[in-house]
């Protein structure tokens, strides 16, 4: 748009000096170039927003269509196979898909009290002028590039975690008959549970910032009639503040978890990359991002690369349901709240 | 009910309250912790490394000394590619959700899609430009990058688009129709112009969030050793490097990681900090 060159063209078209025909012309012509920009710039805009929409299907499609030959050759045992063997070519995603899901269930375990307890302090607790400095910091967590939590994972955070709290886990909960094997195996810094705490840091900014929006939209209304009937701070978000936004934390916590599921530089440093499904979550594991990230590069043959795709087409797919679960609970809470 | 039962229940509560209290105050503490953590463990480790050969040397063989050149000029080549495909076409598309079709169905269906690209995993990204750039021309290329980088800009600016766009008073569209200014002119010399703040900032945050990716760039942009500015060719780039160095065995290496990871982080808080800076307060998205 060059507004030297447009302006003109809008002068000719509103002077409305068309008596003389030469002037009528040219002002019937302008008319219709306007009317040709508005219709081209109409149906640009429309095609860049079905762009988006093709955008998604282009990457369920090239997913599917390159995870075809794994697919086909192992069928649905690879959801449940154990194997990885790119030397004899056979491959199962499950060590994969486990410790995606159980670093991410580890991850929400601690993110989601946690953010829901900073959400509480920033809007009931914080002084007023304190609030946005602290919403702003722990917004820049979640700016901090995944690749950096990676490798401050693996030099500081994953040799602290071996010196101190795993073998007090090893020693305590190790134990503990049942939950015992849980916590067994030698210390190895890297690992499940490591994993899991990185996720735990990277995801709570998304908890803690959209709970916080949450319950800023509560009705001062509700709140003020609670602590009225002499409830203290704790009651009105336990029973009045959590009730109503229910649905938008819960959306909270699923926005969080599928960014959980596909984290994947972070994961990649501290996860340890080993295919096998070990019962301790001290010991290394893999998911299926990480998987990706380490092998991919280095994958030979049409079958190796085959299944890392169908690898990518699973944690498409999961990722999906989880964040269309969240879209779908947050819009109903931001139609609540209107 | 007797007075002592009253007292207790009532202690109880104060209890609960002042647990929940404390709770609240340690996990803040904890969460701003971590950002102090990170960003001082950064500072200690890639501070020392930080000079001027870092921004004018290449990356070095192992064993010797170097810089990040290379990598730094190769995010930045991507990082503009990136932004030079991506922006234009989240514009327009989010101009089309706030301005023509507000209410209709497509936009619902969009806007649903979009929120899911918003978080979907990036490394699913890469291999979907693997599988429609890379793997048909047979080889690894700059522009494989910047297009997957593209990729995960569209959301952010589709997003940041129709909400700026549709923060702008309807009063404003009426009276630039009442003068028969055309649809097209009002929303790119009034609209845009109104939410132009709004729209920058998501741009903004859309090259903070690229600027670190390392995921998409693994398999379509790979790395390169070398300087090299042929977007046809495997481009090197900072969080690749940073990836590969961190996890190699030689310690001149894994210094020049840190420090790149200090570079990184440095620029994109300066971007998220600026992008937040130019919304006014009470309207951050």
């Amino acid at each position: 748009m060059q507004p030297a060159r447009r302006q003109p063209v809008v002068d000719m078209a509103m002077s409305g000096q068309g008596f003389v025909p030469a002037e009528a012309l040219a002002r019937t012509r302008a008319l219709d170039r306007l009317r040709l920009g508005d219709a081209v710039f109409r149906q640009l805009t429309r095609a860049a927003a079905i762009g988006v929409l093709l955008l998604l299907s282009g990457v369920i499609i090239s997913l599917i269509d390159g995870s075809l030959p794994a697919l086909r050759t192992f069928g649905f045992g690879f959801l449940v196979s154990e194997r990885w063997n790119p030397v004899t070519d056979n491959y199962g995603a499950l060590p994969a898909i486990y410790g995606t899901v159980v670093t991410s269930f580890i991850a929400m375990l601690i993110a989601v009290p946690v953010g829901l307890m900073i959400a509480f302090f920033l809007t009931e607790l914080c002084p007023q002028w304190l609030r946005r400095p602290i919403g702003i910091a722990i917004e820049l967590l979640a700016g901090i590039p995944s690749i950096i939590y990676g490798i401050w994972g693996l030099f500081i955070f994953a040799p602290f975690l071996q010196a101190t709290l795993q073998p007090f886990l090893i020693n305590t909960l190790g134990n503990v008959p049942g939950i015992g094997a849980l916590f067994a195996g030698p210390p190895y810094g890297i690992g499940i549970l490591t994993s899991g705490l990185i996720l735990a840091i990277m995801v709570l900014p998304f908890v803690t910032s959209i709970t916080r929006d949450v319950f800023e939209a509560v009705p001062s209304v509700l709140k003020e009639a609670a602590y009225g009937l002499g409830c203290t701070r704790w009651e009105v978000v336990r029973n009045v503040v959590l009730p109503y936004t229910r649905v938008g934390v819960i959306g909270a916590v699923m926005l969080a978890l599928g960014r959980a599921l596909g984290e994947t530089m972070a994961v990649t440093f501290v996860i340890g990359n080993a295919h096998r499904i070990s019962a301790s979550i001290l010991a290394p594991g893999t998911t299926i991002s990480a998987t990706i990230a380490n092998e991919f590069t280095e994958a030979v043959g049409d079958l190796y690369t085959s299944a890392l795709i169908s690898l990518g087409l699973i944690l498409f797919v999961i990722t999906f349901i989880v964040l269309a679960i969240a879209r779908y609970m947050l819009m109903r809470i931001e139609r609540r709240i209107g | 009910m007797p007075d002592k039962i009253l007292a207790s229940r009532y202690s109880g509560r104060r209890r609960n309250n002042a647990v929940a209290t404390v709770l609240a105050f340690a996990a803040t503490a904890l969460g701003l912790g971590w950002l102090v953590l990170i960003l001082g463990a950064l500072l200690w480790k890639g501070f020392s490394g930080l000079s001027v050969a870092v921004f004018t040397e290449m990356t070095p063989p192992p064993g010797s000394t170097g810089g990040l050149l290379n990598p730094i000029v190769g995010s930045l080549i991507l990082t503009t590619l990136a932004v030079l495909i991506g922006t234009p076409i989240g514009i327009l598309a989010g101009t089309y959700m706030a301005e023509y079709g507000r209410y209709d169905r497509l936009s619902s269906v969009v806007r649903f899609i979009n929120d899911i690209l918003l978080s979907a995993p990036s490394i699913v990204v890469g291999l979907f430009i693997y599988e429609v750039m890379v793997a048909p021309l047979g080889h690894f290329s700059g522009y494989a990058g910047g297009v997957a980088l593209a990729v995960i800009v569209i959301p952010v600016v589709v997003r940041t688009t129709e909400d700026m766009l549709t923060l702008v008073p309807n009063s404003l569209r009426e009276a630039a129709t009442s003068i028969g200014l055309p649809r097209s002119l009002a929303i790119t010399h009034i609209c845009y112009r109104a939410a132009r703040a709004g729209m920058v900032t998501g741009v903004l945050l859309a090259v903070a969030r690229i600027s670190g990716e390392t995921a998409p760039l693994l398999f379509t942009s790979l790395n390169n050793q070398f300087w090299s500015t042929n977007l046809n060719a495997p481009v090197s780039s900072l969080p690749v490097v940073i990836f590969q160095f961190a996890l190699s065995p030689y310690k001149d290496w894994q210094s020049l990681a840190w420090t790149g990871a200090l570079i990184i982080t440095l620029a994109v808080l300066a971007l998220s900090i600026s992008a937040r800076a130019l919304i006014p307060s009470g309207r951050q998205s």
